[in-house]
């Protein structure tokens, strides 16, 4: 019995707790009610002022027309500033492929013009050479001749990809090289024409103050290397010069050494 | 930061002083040079390096030679091979690569383009 009079306490408790959550709710409920009618009475107001008042809305619609336009405006710079980052963007980026190709052509110069000067030997020079236009170039076959001022042609001394006997000996001012020579004109064919060791597909003249001493001519490139590239036309230029003056140098300095060596032989002579 | 140490093996000298021009743009280098295959076995056995790029056709010991030899050494086994050559045919790619060489460059190469492939293989930015 006791402990069906504590359930109905307790149901009654948690009936009493429902029941003034309830009247809290309806009370906010009222509250917001009333709030809301107020707004609806102020808003009212101002319309039927505002609509009284034709300026009024003139105004407000001129502002807002105004604030518009200026967002618009705000937007279309912001628009435009983007593209003009986008542009420098491209431009930057493009620069800097130009910079690194750069970069490549002038370690290429630099170290094709190290190895050039860094030897006074003959035999040396012409493998130098050889070894530039091998990987900088990228020729597979290809010889450099030199000038014989005696029989007035050009003749093979180092090459690679075929023996020296393959290359014909060159007359002075004939063909493809000795034209080259003679007139001081890189020639620069069809790389992908096929190996003749009449027609190279290249030819460098080595000229030393407008002297001739020589020529690089290229019959074929690496199988990967299709065509000639601008910095191809680089080195050659470079190879013209500096391998001319490499070459001229290392015989002059034989020579001398020859003769040093002849008068150093006299002097002992004499002197013993 | 450690250095990291870039073996070049090459018999060119012009090629070596290219490559080691390329590679000099990445930050702590540390460049030892080997003019042929047995000199550069020589280094790589008896020293740490993080990178190696093997010409092929050398004196003496050739490239191919060189990595399948370094495949085989249990200390350096892992050690990233760049194989850079003037021979441009598929089977010689693909041998070189068969044998162990992560990477296949072929003459006339482009200094960014050594410098781009040994980032990568160095995993630096």
């Amino acid at each position: 019995m006791s402990k069906d009079r504590s359930g109905i306490f307790s149901r009654g408790e948690e009936f009493l707790k429902l029941f003034n959550r309830g009247a809290e709710f309806t009370k906010e409920l009222l509250q917001e009610n009333q709030r809301l009618r107020r707004q609806i009475v102020q808003t009212e107001m101002q319309q039927s002022t505002a609509a009284q008042d034709p300026d009024d809305w003139d105004k407000l619609r001129y502002q807002l027309m105004e604030q518009i336009q200026d967002l618009q405006e705000e937007r279309d710079s912001a628009l435009e500033r983007l593209r003009d980052v986008e542009r420098e963007n491209h431009q930057f980026a493009e620069r800097y492929v130009e910079i690194e190709e750069e970069n490549n052509a002038l370690a290429n110069l630099y170290v094709a013009s190290f190895q050039l000067h860094s030897t006074l030997d003959l035999a040396e020079v012409l493998k130098i050479i050889l070894e530039i236009v091998i990987n900088l170039v990228g020729a597979e076959i290809f010889a450099c001749y030199v000038v014989d001022e005696k029989a007035n042609r050009l003749e093979a001394v180092a090459a690679e990809g075929a023996s020296l006997d393959s290359f014909p000996r060159v007359p002075m001012a004939s063909g493809i090289i000795g034209s080259s020579v003679t007139s001081g004109n890189t020639y620069c064919g069809d790389a992908a024409a096929p190996t003749d060791f009449e027609t190279p597909i290249a030819c460098i003249p080595l000229r030393v103050q407008e002297q001739s001493i020589g020529a690089i001519a290229i019959y074929r490139l690496l199988q990967q290397k299709e065509r000639f590239t601008p910095l191809d036309h680089e080195l050659f230029t470079l190879l013209a010069g500096h391998a001319a003056t490499a070459i001229f140098s290392s015989r002059l300095y034989a020579q001398s050494e020859r003769k040093l060596n002849t008068i150093q032989g006299f002097i002992d002579l004499l002197t013993k | 930061m450690a250095k990291h140490r870039i073996l070049i093996v090459e018999d060119s000298p012009t090629m070596r002083q290219l490559l080691a021009f390329a590679l000099k743009r990445l930050k702590d280098v540390d460049i030892v040079e080997a003019q042929d295959g047995m000199d550069g076995l020589r280094k790589v056995t008896s020293d740490h390096f993080d990178l190696a790029l093997i010409d092929i056709n050398m004196p003496v010991m050739d490239g191919l030679k060189l990595v399948s030899l370094i495949r085989g050494e249990e200390n350096i086994s892992d050690m990233p091979i760049v194989v850079v050559t003037t021979e441009g045919a598929k089977e010689d790619r693909e041998r070189a690569l068969a044998l162990g060489a992560n990477e296949y460059l072929t003459k006339p190469i482009q200094a960014n383009k050594v410098l781009q492939v040994a980032k990568g293989l160095l995993k630096v930015a």
